[in-house]
């Protein structure tokens, strides 16, 4: 059994919160970059050279890429060989979004109550979503998520015989009413089967994963291209102003669901879609 | 078309934009987001006064990072401005003329603006770092509670814009796509 003290892990997550709402990793660039080269409207050129602009001001000066620096989602991925030491895990995870947000003069999004309001004032909770693999490490990655694309998801429960092309269309409803709101260009991550809840939850996963990677079943990673093409061709646009570039990646995880059932959920990102992952 | 624009926003300099011009602004400048906006429209309700002259003002929709020492600012582009439709009929009809911000508005708003000769500006949504660049001075003006919803007043210089909405009602997210979709047939 390998001993991690909580306290790394309440350093880690600072690091990753300030890491993660400054530099955009880099198959998002990259993306960015590509769409621009190909983008052939005028106003949309403007607009992903502004964009372009606005993240190397970030990376230069150390400042948030966005103001939204999000609610701190925390994915853990913990060895069934890792023992946590001196202190509670949540508590240690909360810890250091806590000084992550305040040192790294991070935006505090987050309402301690969904109804009555009332910031917290230190951008917790987080969002934690922790997963027992093989191992003796911890992996950790923090995805700050903000809420301009985050209120433009969806999820809905289909009926098996709905089919591919009920998935198809869904995906194109959620994106055409999402129109200039979720600050396109955006990412769409995609998450089908499993229950009402884990498809959400493999959705946010999807966004997660690195956008110049496919998923490995070749079924899945066709309709990737495929549904990446149809949602470029509905001329959204870079902020909703018309043009190409209307998402710059779109990735699809899947897992076994009910006989009777086949969930969809389908959450939205923006052109800032960070993430900043270390191993302990 | 590209265009410079002093601030305050008179009708007449309203009337001259379009949808689709790229506009660079200069002047005084108020922040307000849902919070804030409700809290002004209750004081509205009340009789009361603003905590500035909404006379031809413009709002910018945006909830800045902390800025970090010798900065003005942190990271201030715009929020979704659907969440404040509720309140910006109410705000035009003090006189208030230009809402900056990003995404759709309602009906409701579009006809509040041709009635009262408003214009919706979009500042690039997500860009933040560079948004901050054109503002040279922030100071809190009330609601400090709030604390990045607090109600700032901000000087800003060349702030890079686009007509979405102009006081006709002409709509860049209707047109813009139109347009694309059109040239590619």
């Amino acid at each position: 059994m390998r001993e991690i003290n909580a306290n790394q892990i309440t350093d880690v997550v600072e690091r990753l919160c300030i890491k993660a709402n400054e530099h955009l990793p880099t198959d998002v660039k990259n993306a960015i970059e590509s769409c621009r080269a190909c983008e052939d409207w005028d106003i949309a050129k403007g607009v992903l050279d502004q964009i372009v602009e606005n993240y190397e001001i970030a990376d230069a000066q150390n400042v948030p890429i966005c103001q939204d620096t999000g609610m701190a989602c925390v994915f853990l991925e913990i060895g069934q060989e890792v023992h946590v030491s001196g202190g509670d895990l949540s508590e240690a995870i909360h810890e250091g979004v806590r000084r992550g947000y305040e040192n790294g003069y991070l935006r505090k999004s987050v309402v301690k109550d969904p109804v009555r309001r009332g910031n917290t004032g230190d951008n917790t909770p987080a969002m934690i979503y922790t997963e027992i693999v093989p191992g003796d490490q911890i992996h950790i990655t923090v995805g700050p998520k903000g809420f301009g694309s985050e209120n433009m998801s969806m999820i809905r429960m289909f009926k098996p015989s709905a089919g591919l092309q009920g998935i198809k269309d869904f995906i194109l409803e959620v994106v055409e009413t999402a129109g200039p709101n979720p600050c396109p260009p955006m990412v769409v991550g995609v998450g089908i089967g499993g229950t009402f809840d884990k498809a959400a939850l493999l959705a946010k996963k999807a966004l997660m994963r690195p956008i110049d990677t496919k998923n490995e079943d070749p079924y899945y990673a066709d309709l990737e291209v495929e549904m990446l093409e149809k949602v470029n061709a509905l001329g959204i646009g870079p902020q909703g102003f018309g043009g190409k570039t209307t998402a710059i990646g779109l990735n699809i995880e899947t897992m076994p669901t009910h006989i009777a059932g086949m969930p969809c959920a389908v959450n939205i990102n923006c052109h800032v879609t960070r993430h900043a992952s270390e191993v302990i | 078309m590209e265009k410079h624009i002093q601030l305050p926003l008179t009708e007449e300099k309203a009337k001259g934009l379009r949808a689709g011009d790229t506009v660079y602004l200069t002047g005084t400048i108020y922040t307000s987001r849902d919070a804030g906006h409700k809290r002004m429209c209750e004081a509205l309700e009340r009789g009361e006064e603003l905590p500035f002259n909404p006379q031809d003002a413009t709002i910018y929709y945006v909830g800045p990072t902390p800025a970090k020492p010798g900065q003005v600012i942190g990271s201030a582009g715009p929020t979704t401005s659907g969440r404040m439709d509720a309140y910006a009929p109410t705000m035009m009809s003090v006189g208030a003329r230009g809402m900056i911000g990003k995404g759709a508005r309602l009906p409701e708003v579009i006809d509040a603006m041709k009635k009262y000769k408003g214009v919706y500006f979009g500042a690039i949504g997500g860009a933040g770092a560079l948004l901050a660049k054109s503002i040279k001075k922030a100071e809190l003006i009330a609601f400090e509670d709030l604390g990045a919803e607090a109600l700032r007043e901000l000087y800003v210089e060349e702030m890079p814009l686009v007509v979405i909405i102009d006081t006709e009602g002409n709509n860049l997210y209707e047109e813009g796509r139109a347009a694309y979709l059109e040239q590619k047939k």
